[in-house]
């Protein structure tokens, strides 16, 4: 796979949220304003290149019995600095984003990458395969983002659009709003791709970060 | 007493963690498809989120706080309950094998588990007692547990559907969850009915 294609991958074949259809807490919860999910899909990006990096440079020295405890640890690191820098240089979206700052750590994403891909590349391509990610995530969330605050204030980051012409429909701010914004953006998908775009209808077992301590994949799954 | 009703009937019904703060959507997401899958893993959830609650709680109070480490939270937390539901997987397996096969296979899947983190931080941040912080973590809990057998009720309704081809899988579900949220949004204002 050359650099380019690693790239692109996860802005457009592999989009995290509207393909794999991980992280979708994150993308649910922050994306009432497109500001919000901007600001997320950057703190997002940021822990993922970083932890994608440290882990691709740490891959032969980490024990496989204990990799998992060891990438949420290095995760858990990189998600407390940008928690840090967020605080400082950030606060408003800080507050905005609350909880869901210190929750990255347990974002599929970014165990998932460093489980499937940064622990078996080198450390550019890891990275690479970090700013695609973080890119494909963060352009998902202001998409979601944007069509929420559209429909459900009127007005797109921050100025006022057709709240005058139509009367908002607060439902889209609330969180049957992000539910049904999303399941449209999903079906969306389908509908272009023809259903290809999507292979796995249901979630799978490829997608889960924990698959690597699962006994249930000889099993056929979870579910 | 009142106190911790509150709280309890307000994290079931109006804050649901699934439905309302959007914690612990892949599990919702995921195991949702058969009514027994979905209480095992609630019943996981239910137990972790104790668990961790429990431990963190002390150990934020008790040992971050005092040394100026609250900086450390993150960390210390999701350590914490991976070790947590490591061990008590061990236990399981070891001593109560009937347990551990209706209930085990979730336990890994539990660390990543938003919801989990999320209430140990939740009760940090709200600044809850040690018996409001225990009360917080079982209505998080049983709010999870009565999300999940609702929808997987839900689910087995509109699995033979005639779906659009586009909405077939993923989308038809998030729509039927956005339903269900509606539904929920209903209880908006029970609690301080009920209590005052």
């Amino acid at each position: 796979m050359n650099k380019l294609n690693i790239l692109s991958n996860g802005v457009i074949k592999e989009n995290p949220v509207l393909i794999l259809l991980l992280g979708t807490c994150p993308a649910l919860a922050v994306t009432t304003m497109a500001v919000n999910g901007i600001g997320m899909g950057l703190a997002t990006m940021m822990v993922l290149i970083c932890s994608n990096v440290v882990i691709a440079l740490l891959k032969n020295i980490i024990p496989d019995k204990v990799r998992i405890p060891g990438y949420i640890v290095v995760i858990a690191g990189f998600v407390t600095i940008v928690g840090f820098l967020l605080k400082a240089y950030a606060p408003s979206l800080d507050k905005s984003l609350g909880i869901f700052i210190p929750l990255i750590v347990v974002n599929c994403i970014i165990l998932g990458r460093a489980e499937m891909f940064a622990s078996r590349n080198s450390v550019v391509d890891a990275a690479l395969d970090g700013v695609g990610m973080g890119i494909g995530f963060t352009l998902a969330l202001f998409l979601m983002g944007s069509i929420r605050e559209l429909l459900g204030s009127g007005s797109w980051m921050g100025i006022v659009m057709t709240a005058e012409v139509i009367e908002p429909m607060t439902i889209f701010m609330l969180a049957p709003g992000g539910f049904f914004v999303f399941g449209c953006l999903v079906a969306l998908i389908n509908k272009l791709s023809n259903g290809r775009a999507i292979k796995k209808k249901e979630m799978g077992c490829a997608g889960c970060p924990s698959a690597g301590g699962c006994g249930q994949i000889k099993e056929g799954g979870c579910h | 007493m009142k106190e911790l009703l509150i709280i309890l009937m307000s994290l079931v019904l109006v804050d649901n963690f699934v439905l309302s703060k959007f914690l612990g959507i892949c599990p919702f997401l995921g195991v949702s498809k058969k009514l027994d899958s979905a209480v095992g893993m609630s019943l996981a959830v239910i137990f972790v989120m104790l668990l961790a609650t429990a431990v963190t709680y002390p150990i934020y109070i008790h040992l971050l706080v005092p040394h100026g480490l609250e900086y450390l939270q993150t960390i210390v937390f999701i350590l914490v309950i991976a070790a947590l539901v490591q061990l008590v997987e061990i236990i399981l397996k070891k001593h109560v094998p009937i347990l551990h096969r209706s209930l085990g296979v979730y336990l890994p899947l539990i660390t990543t588990n938003c919801a989990v983190l999320g209430v140990t931080l939740l009760n940090i941040d709200e600044g809850y007692s040690y018996v409001q912080a225990l009360v917080n973590a079982i209505g998080a809990g049983l709010g999870f547990l009565l999300a999940m057998v609702l929808f997987s009720g839900v689910r087995r309704l509109i699995e033979h559907n005639d779906i659009p081809t586009a909405f077939k899988g993923i989308p038809s579900i998030l729509i039927a969850a956005s339903i269900l949220s509606v539904s929920f949004m209903g209880f908006s204002g029970v609690v301080d009915g009920i209590f005052k």
